[in-house]
Formats: C-alpha cells, sequence, structure tokens
C-alpha cells in the first residue's frame, strides 16, 4: 500500500538494525524513552526489539491517554452514566478502563447505563442532536492530538445552541508530563526521548526545546511507522554518542517547528490550563492539563452535573504508577500476566494496545519464556 | 350444491407487507408465511414431508453436527446478506470436520416489523446458497418478537453431514514440525461488514469472501494426503482460530508475516480504522494443517481449486510449554500473535 510499505520496509529496517549495531558503543547503555504508545505499539507489533543491539533499551512512557487517566477521572463518567440517566460517549478503549467498585464503563454499560462508543467528536454531537430530550456526555481524554476535534466540538455545539450537550474534560500535555518524569529527585536514568508523532504535529517541536537545553536530553520526533522508530534511535544514539542534546526531527514530512497555528488557536479559544491536575502513575502535575474557558461553561460537564472528582488510591500490587514512569518494566510487576491480563486489566497499563502493559503481554511475552 | 366453500386466502403481501405477531402465532398466517416464502424458496422432498421434523435415510459413516446463530448487522452487505451467510457458516463448520455436508435446518426469529420483501431477498438468497452447495434446508422453526426485541432477522442453522472412515481431523491432532497452510487472503468479511456500516464508507469496494467450502474441503480430502486440523477462521480471525488449535494441541506456532495475504483494501480500511486483519472475521478461508512431507502437495492441490487459488504455507507448528503463537514480522522481528482481547469488531456473523 502506498505509503506505508516505504515506512515498513525489512530491507531498510536491517540496514539501519546494521548502523546501530556499528555505531552503538558496546562500553554504555542507552536508555530511550518512546513517550507515544503510538510507538510503544509499533516497536511491539513489529518486534523491533529483536533489531536492536542489547545495550539499547527502550523504555515505554506515559503517552497512552488511557494509561494515565486516573481511577476517579473513570468514576466520574460511571457515575454520570448510572446515576444521572446521560448518554456517555467515548473512545472505544476508554470502555474497559477499570474503575472503583469493579466498574468499568463497559460493565456500566452491561447494567444498563447508555454508553456508547463513538469514533469522533462529530459521532458525540450526533448523538446529542438526534436526542433533544436526553443529555449527552462526552468524555473527552487525550493528549494534545485529540483536543483540536474537542475544540470544534464545542464551538459547533455553541453556534448551533445545542443545549444537551457538554464534555468532562480529561485533556492533558505532552510537555507538562515530560517535565514531571525528568523533574524526579536525584534525576532519571533516561538518555534520551524518541518524541510524539501526531502530538507534535499539533504543537511542532519548539515545546520540546527545554528537555534538550535545561535537562542535557537528546529529543528526535519520530513517525508512527517502524522505519520512522528505527532511525529516530539510530539519531539519539548519534547524538548520545556525540555528547549532543538537541530536538532533532525525523517526521518532517508532517512536523514543522511551530506546529499547527490553527489548530493550537481553536485549542486556546476552547481551553485554559487546569491548576493542577492527577495523572495516574505521575501524580498531582501543576499546569499539565486542560479545562473549558468560562465563556463554554455551559458545556463542561464537571459544572452541569454533581460530579466532583475524588481521588482513589491505585490497586497496591499494580505496578503502572512506576511502569508509567519509566522506573520500572511491565514484567516486573507481580501481577503482570497473572492477575493482570488484557481481559481482566487491574491497572489502566493492561487496557489499551498502546499500554506499556497490554503491549508487552500481547506482543513481546515470549522473551521471559525464552530466558 | 355443495357448502364446501373454496379455501381462499390473500397471498402474503410480498412487496409491502411486514412481519407482524400472527406470523409466528402457530396459526393460519404462520402456515401461510411458511408456505408461501419458506417452503417454495427452499422446496425439497423432506420439506414437503411438512412435518414437524425431517425423516431422514440412513447415513453412511459416522455423523457430524454442527450449529451456528446468525445476528450479522447490517443484514446485507457488499458479497453477500445474512441468508447466504447462514447457509455458508453452517456447511463450513461441518465440512471443516471433514465431513460432507448432507442437510440443514433453519431457524428464524423474525422482528415484528419487518418489511416481507426483505425477508424475501434473504430466503430467496439462503435458498441460492442451498441449492448452489448441494444440501438442502430440510426442516425449520419461525418466531416473532416484538419490535424493539430484535434486529430485523436472526437466523440458526443446524447442518448435519457424514465422515468417511479414515478421516479423522481434529484440532488436538496438530504436531510440533506440521506445516499450517492458510486458503487465501484475510480480513474481507469482516472489514466488508465495517466498511458499511453507518459513517464508515469506504470508495474502495470491500466485498465479503462468504462462500460454501466443502467441496475444496473434498479435494483435499480426496487428494488423500494425511490432513490433520481442517478449521475456518471466522470471528475473531486468523490469529484466534491459531490460538485455538495450539492450545487444544498443546503446541506452539511460528508465523511468517510476509506469506499471509492481505487484500489492499482490507489493509487500507485496517489501517485507517486502526484495526489488525489478523483478528478480522473471515467467512470463506480455511486453514489446513498437515505433515511437514505433505504441505508442498496439499498446497498444489489447494490452489487448483478456485476458492483457494492464494492459497500458502503460513508456518509451522512447535513445541512450545506456553502455547505461544509467534510471528517473523516483515522488518524481521518477532511478536506474540495473542488472542483477541475484548471485541475488534461489533456484530459481524
Amino acid at each position: 500500500m502506498k505509503y506505508v510499505d516505504e515506512f515498513r520496509d525489512g530491507d531498510l529496517a536491517k540496514n539501519i538494525a546494521a548502523n546501530l549495531a556499528r555505531e552503538a558503543d558496546p562500553k554504555r547503555h542507552y536508555r530511550l524513552m518512546e513517550f507515544c504508545g503510538g510507538h510503544t505499539h509499533a516497536i511491539s507489533r513489529y518486534g523491533l526489539a529483536d533489531l536492536l543491539p542489547a545495550h539499547v533499551r527502550m523504555i515505554h512512557g506515559p503517552g497512552c491517554p488511557v494509561c494515565v487517566l486516573p481511577i476517579g477521572r473513570v468514576d466520574q463518567a460511571t457515575r454520570l452514566a448510572r446515576e444521572q440517566g446521560v448518554i456517555l460517549c467515548t473512545y472505544a478503549d476508554t470502555v474497559r478502563v477499570p474503575a472503583s467498585d469493579n466498574l468499568s464503563l463497559m460493565r456500566a454499560k452491561a447494567s444498563g447505563a447508555d454508553v456508547r462508543m463513538i469514533y469522533s467528536t462529530q459521532d458525540a454531537l450526533k448523538v446529542a442532536r438526534d436526542n433533544p430530550g436526553r443529555e449527552v456526555v462526552f468524555l473527552a481524554i487525550g493528549f494534545e492530538t485529540t483536543t483540536p476535534p474537542t475544540a470544534v466540538a464545542i464551538q459547533q455545539a455553541a453556534a448551533e445552541g445545542l443545549k444537551n450537550f457538554s464534555i468532562l474534560c480529561d485533556h492533558v500535555l505532552t510537555p507538562a508530563a515530560m517535565h514531571a518524569i525528568l523533574a524526579v529527585e536525584g534525576g532519571v536514568s533516561i538518555d534520551g526521548f524518541v518524541g510524539p508523532a501526531h502530538v507534535s504535529t499539533v504543537i511542532g517541536s519548539k515545546p520540546y526545546e527545554p528537555f534538550a537545553d535545561d535537562y542535557g536530553k537528546p529529543v528526535v520526533i519520530a513517525g508512527f511507522e517502524p522505519l520512522d522508530v528505527m532511525q529516530a534511535i539510530l539519531m539519539l544514539v548519534r547524538q548520545i554518542n556525540e555528547g549532543r542534546a538537541a530536538v532533532e526531527n525525523e517526521f518532517t514530512r508532517a512536523v514543522t517547528r511551530e506546529g499547527n497555528l490553527k489548530a493550537q488557536q481553536l485549542v486556546t479559544d476552547v481551553f485554559e490550563l487546569r491548576d493542577v491536575f492527577e495523572w495516574r502513575g505521575l501524580g498531582s502535575v501543576p499546569k499539565s492539563a486542560l479545562k473549558l474557558r468560562p465563556k463554554y461553561a455551559a458545556f463542561d460537564a464537571e459544572l452541569k452535573f454533581k460530579v466532583d472528582y475524588v481521588a482513589v488510591p491505585d490497586n497496591k500490587a499494580c505496578e503502572c504508577a512506576a511502569i508509567l514512569r519509566g522506573q520500572k518494566r511491565p514484567q516486573e510487576c507481580k501481577i503482570f500476566g497473572t492477575v493482570c491480563t488484557p481481559e481482566n486489566p487491574v491497572g489502566s497499563c493492561m487496557v489499551s494496545s498502546e499500554g506499556a502493559c497490554a503491549a508487552h503481554y500481547s506482543y513481546g511475552r515470549f522473551r521471559e519464556s525464552a530466558a | 350444491m355443495s357448502t364446501v366453500k373454496p379455501n381462499y386466502s390473500r397471498p402474503l403481501d410480498l412487496k409491502n407487507g411486514r412481519v407482524d405477531m400472527s406470523h409466528g402465532s402457530g396459526g393460519r398466517a404462520m402456515a401461510q408465511l411458511i408456505s408461501e416464502l419458506f417452503a417454495s424458496a427452499f422446496d425439497n422432498e423432506y420439506l414437503a414431508q411438512g412435518n414437524d421434523g425431517a425423516l431422514l435415510p440412513p447415513a453412511n459413516g459416522r455423523l457430524v453436527m454442527a450449529t451456528d446463530s446468525h445476528v450479522v448487522s447490517p443484514l446485507f452487505f457488499a458479497g453477500g446478506d445474512i441468508g447466504c451467510l447462514s447457509v455458508h457458516g453452517t456447511i463450513n463448520d461441518v465440512a471443516v470436520m471433514g465431513a460432507k455436508p448432507l442437510y440443514l435446518s433453519a431457524s428464524f426469529i423474525l422482528e415484528e416489523g419487518y418489511p416481507l420483501a426483505d425477508l424475501k431477498r434473504i430466503v430467496e438468497s439462503m435458498a441460492k446458497a442451498s441449492r448452489e452447495a448441494g444440501v438442502p434446508i430440510v426442516t425449520g422453526d419461525t418466531k416473532v418478537v416484538e419490535q424493539g426485541k430484535g434486529d430485523g432477522v436472526f437466523i440458526t442453522t443446524t447442518g448435519v453431514g457424514v465422515v468417511r472412515d479414515g478421516v479423522n481431523l481434529s484440532g488436538d491432532l496438530a504436531q510440533p514440525g506440521d506445516k499450517i497452510l492458510l486458503s487465501g487472503t484475510i480480513g474481507d468479511h469482516g472489514m466488508a461488514i465495517l466498511s458499511q456500516r453507518e459513517g464508515l464508507m469506504f470508495s474502495a469496494p470491500i466485498v465479503s469472501d462468504t462462500a460454501a467450502l466443502h467441496g475444496l474441503v473434498a479435494a483435499m480430502i480426496d487428494s488423500g494426503v494425511a490432513l490433520r486440523v481442517l478449521r475456518d477462521p471466522t470471528r475473531g480471525g486468523l490469529a484466534t482460530t491459531l490460538n485455538e488449535i495450539a492450545k487444544q494441541s498443546g503446541v506452539g506456532m511460528m508465523l511468517q508475516e510476509s506469506s499471509i495475504a492481505v487484500n489492499q483494501p482490507v489493509e487500507a480500511a485496517c489501517e485507517f480504522l486502526g484495526l489488525d486483519p489478523l483478528y478480522v472475521a473471515n467467512e470463506g478461508k480455511l486453514i489446513a494443517i498437515c505433515a511437514p512431507q505433505d504441505a508442498a502437495r496439499l498446497l498444489e492441490i489447494m490452489r487448483a481449486h478456485p476458492l483457494a487459488n492464494a492459497a500458502a504455507i503460513i508456518g509451522e507448528v512447535r513445541e512450545d510449554a506456553h502455547g505461544f503463537v509467534q510471528m517473523t514480522t516483515k522488518l524481521g522481528g518477532r511478536r506474540v500473535v495473542d488472542w483477541l482481547a475484548g471485541e475488534q469488531l461489533p456484530r459481524i456473523c
């Protein structure tokens, strides 16, 4: 298939792998974090770990919208759906995230709540238009990639005077999460980042510059195709070998330094920063998430309904927090693959195929069996 | 002069009429629906017996029986409809047991208000599929549920077939070293259904592969090749079916991604929706597992059949206490091909 096969070429991958094998210094370790779940998925789905030298190790970062959603946020959605009789719309994987009381949106649906899986914010608007007698709430999750479509929906709803539509806003910000990872006291053992693909098409490469300039960590923005990831890893290894720390862009076919200004303008019009937002794994991070501006308050489900956020601690045995920070690997969690599986996820990293645990379980767990 | 009036009832309005509750009540309306629609379309000597069940002649060999309920939405899709699908699906379940399918039953659950014209199209499609396959529908049942309690039409078919002596196929017979063959491209049916669902129209045509595979199976068995396992990878796709076999046989598998064919529109649609064709349903494909020395000959026989001309050897069975189905990717890496977790697609068969 054109525009896809070019980026999945096995021979080219072997070339890059050979360069990596030649250039990666055997006397040192390279610990590289791919921030995005999209990269985690590509690495696992294509078995890229097999193409890397043993001393180049990928650490899965927190860039999976479903994974960083704390239990309390999912509880807000299940409570709305179960107690307030709203039609709750959300993107697919979100319905499987475990919430309190052994619930998830999927289980809430099975017990009678009206939960609908949608593909786009336009679908949610349509549900609202088609059900004028019911309240429709869109559980808006995701990083900067999914935020502009939510902004468009809010503007449309406002223009149409749609009174029965609102959102539970859980949109979060990538650079803030990267700061949170790097700001750990005593430093972190991460030598560089594979930077986000789709997020960067929106925000550009500029917001990553402080990570290179202030923290001295190289960042290479990469597309989600396997060759993109391989090339970015090679670029990171080269920067590290040369003792440089810069923001480089492998994904030039889609990402500029300034990003998508129109999308940024949309987001600025509709959203403002939250003072603080609790992330799963990263805890409370200041200025790391968005909420609706006061002029759009009528569409804010947190104001429209009585659904206060109540923080809920994670399951004690679950290591999602350490895994999301890159401090542990999925297989180092005691309940990985036993109590916690994709069918019965305990932690959120086991839910989405972009989650570190689900990706390792679904694609990579033969590695331990061989060891 | 006789006082007996001729028994006249107005024919079913197959143009504008709709299913109503009386069509499932056991009374005259039901008898009329059965005789004017079902019996006339399915017409065969067993159905003509007119009894509660079909009296069938003695069978020559061990019997195989399989049943399958069909709840696909939409009912009509590119390449087929619920009618032919319900015939093909059950014939295939019987056939992959190594049996020659002989008879089918069909049970309908109709929703009040469903247009009779559409029901007629479905029934005619079933009749055509059954005639082409040479497997008659010999008995059936009809129920009607109130509006809102069904989704137009649900069809359950049951098939009976006979296995000749010496043919022993089972999911627990795969052995390390065996070769795994696949009869063609994957994901066509599931993506045909999905692409037709509301709001997800693709301009490139994706056509369901729904087909009866008993002719292909007969050719494979008649060749004398020692088959160990046959199975049709329907719901859950190729990945799920291979995991089922691996579990039953207590073995692992290693596949080659480059040998698994996907039609380009299917690949594009999967890419667009973030789906993996390995998990998308097929309705006209089969997986065969045989001893390594028989693989080349089996492949040749499959490729000579119109329903398997794109057949390929896609991997081999290996010893593995974990029962992992693994794959060498096109990039040269390795991955597990796991069971489908949760649900990849809405109702597809």
